[in-house]
């Protein structure tokens, strides 16, 4: 399935839920928030938001700034 | 301990706050803070970089677990919609945490605020149960209409972001200082610690900077001296200082018992 992640397009092998790309990703441990086309997906829900072909995600983390 | 500073109903020891980006590497951010002995640290809110993950660390690795309460920024944002968009991953991202802070600039060369934007994001985000620190310019109607609609401390600038120039306009300042019933933090332009030390003199409930610490020569050692500056400011302020005369003919030492001069 190809889904867009922080507006780079990927192809990934099927992908049932959100929680799935955690270890793809490799977002284990990291405290990060998704947003699926537009709606941030909550940690609770992780399990339960599924992903189609086509999606398109931002996931983001807390960074150094002032 | 008395003298805190509260802000949104939670008292905090140390009237610094400072910002995470600009250091050298994540250790001497971390340093820093330490020699600042803030409670508070800013941090943005960005994609995460997944091309050369593994193994990179990450900003909050670096910072002892629940020693500091993040504070979440707006950077990079210039409409009300992208900010507000932020405020709520960051609130997600560190678990309904609601102390946030919110900025909109205006222009990507000087980085003004777009005061218009930061008042249309202030209404929603204050409307979804954020407490919202607020960056603004020093206009004080602007700061008053910023209070009313809910949020929990002004900030307005010093001068422009990363300048360092310092107070330009310590009268609208204190005009924010007088009328406002909540804490009025300056944050931005704060170049070295007299400016620090001048915000609290003039009555600031505190000081947020980032640039001031991270591009000095000794980021850790002006820290350290930034922690101080807040402390003298803020004790000068309670002292109430003497007044200023253009001259007063009352010197600090008694005018009888002088030793006359030897005449022939």
């Amino acid at each position: 399935m190809r889904l867009r992640i922080n507006g780079e397009w990927q192809e990934f092998a099927s992908l049932a839920f959100v929680a799935d790309l955690v270890p793809v990703l490799e977002l284990a441990g990291k405290r990060f928030a998704i947003e699926l086309n537009g709606q941030i997906v909550p940690r609770s829900q992780h399990g339960n938001a599924v992903l189609s072909d086509g999606d398109e995600l931002e996931i983001v983390v807390a960074v150094g700034g002032g | 301990m008395q003298d805190q500073l509260v802000i949104a109903g939670k008292a905090y020891n140390s009237r610094l706050l400072v910002g995470t980006g600009k250091y050298r590497d994540f250790e001497q951010t971390a340093q820093a803070l330490d020699a600042s002995g803030c409670d508070i640290v800013t941090v943005a809110i960005r994609r995460v970089n997944l091309g050369q993950n593994a193994g990179e660390p990450n900003l909050l690795d670096f910072l002892p677990q629940n020693r500091y309460t993040l504070l979440p920024n707006t950077a990079g944002c210039y409409s009300a919609e992208d900010a507000i968009r932020t405020l709520r991953l960051a609130r997600e991202l560190l678990d309904d945490h609601r102390l946030v802070k919110l900025e909109v600039l205006g222009d990507s060369g000087n980085l003004f605020p777009n005061v218009k934007e930061t008042l249309k994001a202030a209404e929603v985000l204050v409307a979804e149960g954020f407490d919202v620190m607020v960056y603004t310019s020093d206009d004080p109607i602007i700061a008053r209409e910023l209070e009313q609609i809910g949020c929990c401390a002004i900030m307005p600038l010093a001068s422009l972001i990363g300048s360092g120039m310092g107070i330009l306009n310590p009268w609208n300042l204190k005009l924010i200082i007088e009328q406002s019933k909540v804490p009025v933090l300056v944050d931005a332009g704060v170049g070295t610690a007299s400016d620090a030390a001048i915000a609290m003199e003039l009555g600031c409930d505190g000081v947020l900077m980032n640039t001031a610490i991270a591009a000095a020569g000794n980021p850790v050692m002006m820290a350290h001296a930034m922690k101080l500056a807040v402390e003298a400011g803020r004790a000068a302020y309670c002292a109430e200082r003497m007044p200023k005369r253009f001259y007063s003919a009352v010197p600090s030492s008694p005018s009888e018992g002088v030793i006359s001069s030897r005449k022939p």
